[in-house]
């Protein structure tokens, strides 16, 4: 059969172009792969092969030619035997191959609402036994609970085996379970992060240590486009079942470089979950489902966080899930949004609050993407008034995004405009006086709440 | 001291003499002339607009993957760039559902949301399809690092071009892989060019040596010989599966076609592809070869031709019937579970 020979689109963009001149003259035979004749695009000009063997027949369309449209027939190419007879062959037949250009799907205007594990109202239950545990301690056990309860489950990290973590996270894990599932790393965290993601395309379970996550935006790509995105490009293959984790935020005079709050970044990004913990109690329920949940998660911890103790429950059971925020205070006054160490602060800006008659209620939110808009939005509804404390700069942050959630979401529940407390919009200064003033304080919290109650 | 060594020359001559069969050869044929007629009627589809996007072919390269998947066995883990069309067709996945994937239609390997670039097949062990230059290195001894750890005596084959050796990632995974000795066999197929930037403009030194300073044996290969190819994957091939570590072979290879498809490739000459495409095209020579040495015949070879001309028709036709995704696949796959 004679093959229509067809303007080719050679761009994204192009819909037409010239033909600028043929290589090939009728009759002439065509190899495979073989120039035929050139055109000029709006980008460039270029040579257009040949797909098939054969001898070209009739040129339908000369040298010179402007504006050709994409998908024309210029040209036929016989086979063996075929007659040269300019076009008979496929005249009445329909030229141009219809082009997939479906009419443009309209998509649902809203993704579907994000399903969360139900609610755990008996959390309080864990805690009728319970010892005072550090955060660090918390964190330590997570590990050391869900690595004895699966084999795939391995930490990696720059010091965390035989140093036993930069910050002792993973003191002892080494000497319990050796040094093929405790691997100390080169410093080479794109490296080790796209290894692990690697390891978890391969079936394993990685629980990736960053020093802080400062060090991650070397690593940022293979958290995102190979970690995040690749369940999703791989129609739902290539699950990454893996933990992220590490200090974030600022800790105490270490500099611009060490002390920046990724949690904005990291809750931008769909195929991410990620969570911020504030108790030692989070950080072990948190933990345990990060790294029992099969997709990738981002751990933020807080390195000012890691000495401070609180009761965690004893059940290695004790799995908190993630997408659920919980009320730390109750108030009926105003609602006060936090994660990570700015829950402590909202809490000291309660009592504070609560000396002045203003009764705050706490939202720790404890996980940021997916994020409890339920739990805020049903606060609201009783408080009316809302503010946001995060530790990280507040253009584009976590306050925007839960201001712009209420603002859809709960315009009516609104009797005052939302404010957000947040870190300085500057890189974090060193001296102390400064450092201090650039970090959101207790008292800017206090004096948020009472301008949302319009109270001076 | 790391071995490297410059063409290893003999390879060719004493695998065609030995251990293969003319059957087998037969096989390397087929699926060098599958990958070359599923690329050109790609570029076909291309130019009626059936496909969207980047389409990087493969078109001069086919001896390289058929090559080193030849020695591998089912389970081995496979990774490569966004030029991957011929490496999933060598790994047995099937030619509709690539070309449907190229088609961003429902049958396609990710259901139409990866495209050209990103396919994958857990099936198959192959692991994609990757659009960041070079971030399938560390991903591939990643995979490397879990048949170690699972101690399953399978080994990675990670693919990466003369481009993507000059990222660090790619020097911070030979580190680990050494040091590690993952079972990682890296294959970096230097078709001369990265875009536009030849590998002189661009690379220092020899790349087979790249990994010299870890320790890692690195030889340069034949590319356009697929029986140098497999005799070098052979031997590395085991090298690496005995728990010895990583191996670098540096495929000595050429795209005939431009990098992607609007690339009007004015970086080199025409004849300098001419000369390539007449001298050294690894389809035209070995066939030339199973005929000299009475492997086969004229029309035995025919009979291949025809079948490949309807596997590449069949796949042309699925990945145009093949419906688009539902409206509701937009919202899945972002989390599993979810
Ligand atoms: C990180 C990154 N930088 C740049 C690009 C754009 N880019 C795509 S392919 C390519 C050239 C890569 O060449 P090479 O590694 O030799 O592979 P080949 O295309 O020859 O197979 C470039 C620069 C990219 N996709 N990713
Ligand atoms: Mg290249």
């Amino acid at each position: 059969m004679p093959i229509d020979i067809l303007m080719p689109a050679l761009s994204p963009t192009m819909t037409e172009g010239k033909l600028v001149r043929w290589l090939k003259s009728e009759g002439d035979a065509v190899k495979s792969g073989e120039a035929l004749f050139e055109i000029e695009t709006d980008k460039a000009t270029m040579e257009v092969e040949a797909s098939d063997e054969g001898r070209l027949g009739a040129i339908f369309v000369a040298a010179g030619t402007e504006r050709v449209a994409v998908n024309a027939r210029v040209a036929v190419l016989l086979g063996e035997g075929e007659s040269a007879v300019a076009g008979s062959a496929t005249q009445g037949a329909p030229v141009g191959i219809p082009v997939a250009v479906a009419a443009a799907p309209t998509p649902p205007a809203k993704a579907p609402p994000v399903t969360v594990a139900p609610r755990v109202d008996d959390e309080a239950k864990f805690f009728a036994k319970a010892s005072r545990r550090t955060v660090r301690d918390a964190l330590r056990d997570a590990m050391a609970e869900e690595m004895r309860r699966d084999p795939g489950v391995f930490v990696m990290g720059e010091e965390v085996a035989e140093y036993q973590g930069a910050y002792k996270v993973t003191q002892g894990l080494l000497q319990e379970f050796g040094a093929s599932r405790v691997i100390d790393t080169p410093i080479t965290e794109h490296g080790f992060a796209g290894l692990a993601v690697g390891a978890a395309f391969g079936g394993l379970k990685p629980i990736v240590e960053f020093m802080t996550f400062n060090f991650s935006m070397q690593a940022i790509d293979h958290i995102i486009n190979s970690a995040a995105k690749t369940l999703y490009m791989s129609g739902g293959q290539m699950g990454c079942p893996i933990v992220f984790r590490g200090p974030n935020g600022a800790a105490a005079r270490v500099g611009a470089q060490h002390s920046q709050c990724y949690a904005s970044w990291y809750a931008h990004c769909p195929g991410l979950k990620v969570v911020a913990p504030w108790s030692a109690a989070d950080a072990k329920g948190l933990l345990k489902a990060a790294i029992r949940d099969p997709n990738p998660v981002i751990f933020l911890e807080n390195e000012i966080m890691y000495g401070q103790s609180f009761d965690v429950p004893d059940d290695p059971e004790f799995v908190l899930p993630i997408g659920k925020a919980r009320i730390e205070r109750a108030g009926r006054d105003v609602t006060i949004t936090a994660f990570s160490r700015m829950v402590g602060h909202a809490l000291t800006a309660a009592e504070t609050l609560a000396a002045m008659g203003i009764e705050a209620e706490v939202i720790n939110l404890r996980s940021l993407r997916p994020l409890d808009t339920e739990t805020i939005l049903a606060s609201l509804k009783k408080t009316n008034r809302l503010v946001t404390v995060e530790e990280g700069w507040g253009y584009a942050g976590i306050g925007a995004e839960i201001a712009a959630l209420v603002m859809e979401r709960a315009f009516d529940d609104l009797d005052a405009p939302v404010v957000r407390v947040c870190g300085a919009d500057v890189p974090l200064p060193y001296a102390a006086n400064l450092e201090q003033l650039a970090l959101p304080q207790p008292e800017a919290i206090v004096d948020a709440a009472k301008s949302v109650c319009y109270r001076s | 001291m790391a071995t490297t060594k410059k063409l290893a020359a003999s390879h060719a001559e004493a695998a065609a003499a030995g251990d293969v069969s003319s059957a087998e050869l037969l096989c390397y044929y087929r699926d060098m002339l599958l990958i070359r007629r599923f690329e050109e009627k790609s570029g076909q589809m291309y130019g009626m607009g059936l496909i969207g996007g980047f389409c990087h072919l493969y078109i001069g390269q086919e001896a390289v993957v058929v090559g080193i998947q030849s020695v591998l066995i089912p389970g081995d883990s496979v990774i490569t760039s966004y030029r991957d069309h011929g490496h999933m067709i060598a790994c047995g996945m099937d030619s509709k559902g690539v070309m449907a994937e190229l088609t961003g239609r429902r049958g396609g390997y990710s259901k139409g949301k990866g495209g050209s670039m990103h396919m994958f097949s857990r099936e198959k062990a192959f692991y994609g399809g990757h659009g960041i230059v070079g971030a399938q290195v560390p991903i591939g001894t990643g995979l490397a690092f879990s048949h170690k750890y699972k101690n399953d005596g399978h080994i990675s084959a990670t693919y990466f071009g003369d481009g993507a050796v000059n990222q660090g990632q790619v020097y911070e995974s030979f580190n680990m892989a050494a040091l590690w000795k993952l079972p990682c066999l890296y294959v970096l197929e230097n078709n001369k060019y990265a875009m536009g930037t030849a590998q002189a403009r661009a690379a220092a030194g020899e790349l087979y040596q790249r990994g010299m300073a870890y320790g890692i044996p690195g030889v340069q290969v034949n590319g356009m010989d697929v029986l140098a190819v497999r005799a070098a994957a052979q031997e590395w091939g085991d090298y690496v599966r005995s728990g010895k570590g990583p191996a670098i072979l540096e495929m000595q290879t050429y795209r005939y076609r431009g990098h992607s498809m609007s690339d009007p490739a004015k970086y080199r000459s025409k004849e300098e592809v001419a000369k390539v495409r007449s001298e050294a095209d690894p389809i035209d020579n070995f066939r030339r070869m199973l005929l000299e040495k009475g492997h086969t015949t004229e029309d035995a070879l025919k009979e291949i031709d025809r079948e490949i001309k309807v596997i590449v028709t069949e796949a042309a036709e699925f990945a145009q019937q093949s419906p688009e995704p539902e409206i509701s696949e937009l919202w899945t796959d972002v989390l599993v579970g979810a």
